[in-house]
């Protein structure tokens, strides 16, 4: 197995993370606004505002605090709030399955439709209705989620209140009622999700059509479809491990804004409260935790395409 | 039927570029006072009639043309001035040297443009600058993979060798020789990214993270529409719309051109 590459690109990984946390720190810590004026308000004397930043540890030089800080992180202890004064981490653990679900349903939906529906395009690329399943995706891809969200909720929660426009139950209160309150928000992620997908799965589909194995396969009897089951999917399922990849930071951001629309208490909304609130600890937690997610997935990705695709494997690194 | 992606690209862009010209030197009504009631149907004086607080929302509509288009293309170019030097230095020079700046990218890319805009707006507060800078920077990857890709492509031709070996410096080789070759990539690479700009731009508006309510952006309107999503959910039709032609538009422009400048491809996209 191509071992050591997966050696040269974990090492590469874990400067990626140190480097993008760097990042982070450096961009809300070495940019203007004072917390300890923030948190005491304007009238505070200078000798107050000295003494909380003497008490948070913010008078200590930039590297040792950036080292307490990622030290913490990495035992999943991010302090307190600024704010709120509670602990940073039990805030987030509680968010974070509600994104969790949000993602995952979004992205297995998005699949769901995009494989038939980029396949159909493919094989259907000269008739109208493959034609206009492309434009449908085109379409797809440039509505904004969050439009779509807001139509979603005039037509199937105002108008015909089939489900609630937003707020979220957990699995633990009522599985029915959890589920419908993801529908319209994991509809909405997904419609552009699938539309991206399709049109790479099209792509990949009719690259396959014109491969002499399919052909062959054709000539032996196998049925189109049948051909395309055996040898489209295949080759289709690796092209689609690296679009899951890329497409999941656009993932993570579509979330965000949906949990927005919907009013899902998740990471994305503890996000943009605590941005409001200039609560710059829990914002410096949860990106870090996003970054470092996209940053370990496209990874994951990486190297389990270099061990499905034996086409990828270099010369000489299968000894 | 050929070329029909192109001309629809570019008859979309154009509507835009049309709006935002109109809405340069005339709107109906001021699009950030408060003209008549709140809430009005269209009607003669309000061809679209008025949002919540009373605006007219034909004049905001005309008038976010402008900066969606500006925030869009001015972000991208920024993004392609940094990234495709750097993309052209990556595929040139050979070794780790030539590889860090790639390595360097591809972390930036775990960076959406959302999520350096939440933390420019941390720190210094939301504005169209913050916005538009946070965009620009998560713009900057793609430009530094499609330039390496398409140099490092052209630096195994003849001629680069050819040009190399009668002594031209590496500058003007990636002057005369490299840029032009790779200037259709990076050309359709431009136009898929103002549509993802724009895109961006829309939902940081909408989140209110982008510029301050003084400017109405289409995301801004829709952010302002969804009080309203019981009452009139028609508030929330124009602005959508305006956002989903206009990244339609440089979509189905990026997807021309490459169809034009590499018929290859053709068939598969």
């Amino acid at each position: 197995m191509a071992l050591r590459r997966v050696g040269e690109r974990a090492a590469w990984l874990l400067a990626s993370l140190l480097l993008a946390s760097l990042l982070i720190f450096a961009a809300t810590n070495a940019l203007p606004g004072d917390v300890a004026q923030v948190m005491l308000g304007t009238n505070a004397t200078p000798g107050e505002a000295a003494r909380l930043r003497a008490e948070l540890g913010l008078d200590q030089p930039f590297l040792v605090r950036y080292m307490e800080w990622i030290w913490g992180a990495l035992r999943f202890d991010f302090g307190e709030s600024y704010i709120t004064g509670k602990p940073i981490a039990p805030l987030i653990a509680s968010r974070l399955a509600v994104s969790a679900w949000l993602i995952l349903f979004g992205m297995i939906v998005a699949v769901l439709i995009a494989l038939p529906a980029g396949a159909y395009a493919a094989v259907r690329r000269r008739h109208a209705d493959g034609v206009a399943v492309s434009a449908l995706s085109q379409i797809g891809l440039a509505v904004p989620a969050f439009w779509a969200g807001i139509w979603l909720v005039v037509i199937f929660a105002v108008n015909l209140q089939w489900l609630p426009a937003g707020g979220y139950v957990t699995p633990q209160e009522s599985v029915g009622q959890w589920l419908a309150h993801l529908v319209l928000p994991v509809t909405s992620l997904a419609i552009v999700q699938a539309s991206i997908i399709s049109r790479y799965v099209r792509g990949s589909v009719i690259e396959v059509l014109h491969e002499d194995y399919f052909r062959t396969a054709r000539a032996v009897g196998w049925s189109r479809t049948g051909a395309l089951m055996r040898h489209g999917l295949r080759n289709t399922g690796i092209s689609l491990l690296t679009v899951i990849g890329l497409q999941l930071a656009t993932l993570l951001v579509g979330a965000i804004i949906i949990e927005q629309v919907f009013a899902l208490p998740g990471l994305g909304s503890s996000l943009l409260l605590a941005v409001s609130q200039r609560d710059l600890g829990v914002v410096q937690a949860i990106v870090l935790l996003l970054v470092w997610a996209v940053l370990a997935i496209n990874f994951l990705v990486d190297v389990a395409y270099q061990l499905i695709d034996p086409r990828l494997r270099r010369v000489g690194d299968d000894r | 039927m050929r070329h029909v992606t192109l001309y629809l690209g570019a008859g979309l862009i154009g509507v835009i570029v049309a709006m935002a010209v109109v809405g340069t030197f005339w709107t109906p009504y001021p699009p950030d006072a408060v003209v008549g009631p709140g809430l009005q149907p269209p009607s003669a004086e309000h061809w679209l009639g008025t949002d919540g607080l009373g605006g007219d929302i034909f004049s905001r509509l005309l008038s976010g043309a402008r900066i969606c288009l500006l925030i869009g293309i001015g972000s991208v170019v920024a993004a392609a001035v940094v990234g495709v030097p750097v993309g052209i230095f990556s595929g040139m020079v050979r070794g780790w040297v030539g590889e860090i700046p790639a390595r360097l990218s591809d972390i930036l890319y775990g960076f959406p443009a959302l999520l350096l805009a939440i933390l420019f707006a941390a720190a210094l507060g939301g504005s169209t600058w913050t916005a538009t800078m946070a965009i620009a920077l998560a713009s900057i990857p793609a430009f530094v993979r499609i330039a390496r890709a398409a140099t490092l492509q052209v630096m195994s031709q003849g001629y680069i060798e050819a040009a190399r070996v009668s002594g031209t410096p590496r500058t003007a080789v990636a002057a005369r020789h490299v840029l032009p070759n790779i200037a259709p990539a990076v050309g359709v690479q431009l136009s898929v990214s103002v549509g993802l700009a724009i895109l961006a731009e829309a939902g940081l508006s909408y989140l209110g993270l982008g510029s301050g309510p003084e400017t109405p952006t289409w995301g801004r309107m829709l952010r302002e529409a969804q009080t309203y999503v019981f009452s009139a959910p028609q508030l929330a039709l124009w602005p959508g719309l305006a956002i989903a032609v206009a990244t339609l538009g440089f979509n189905l422009l990026g997807d021309g051109l490459r169809d034009l400048l590499d018929p290859r491809l053709r068939e598969i996209r």
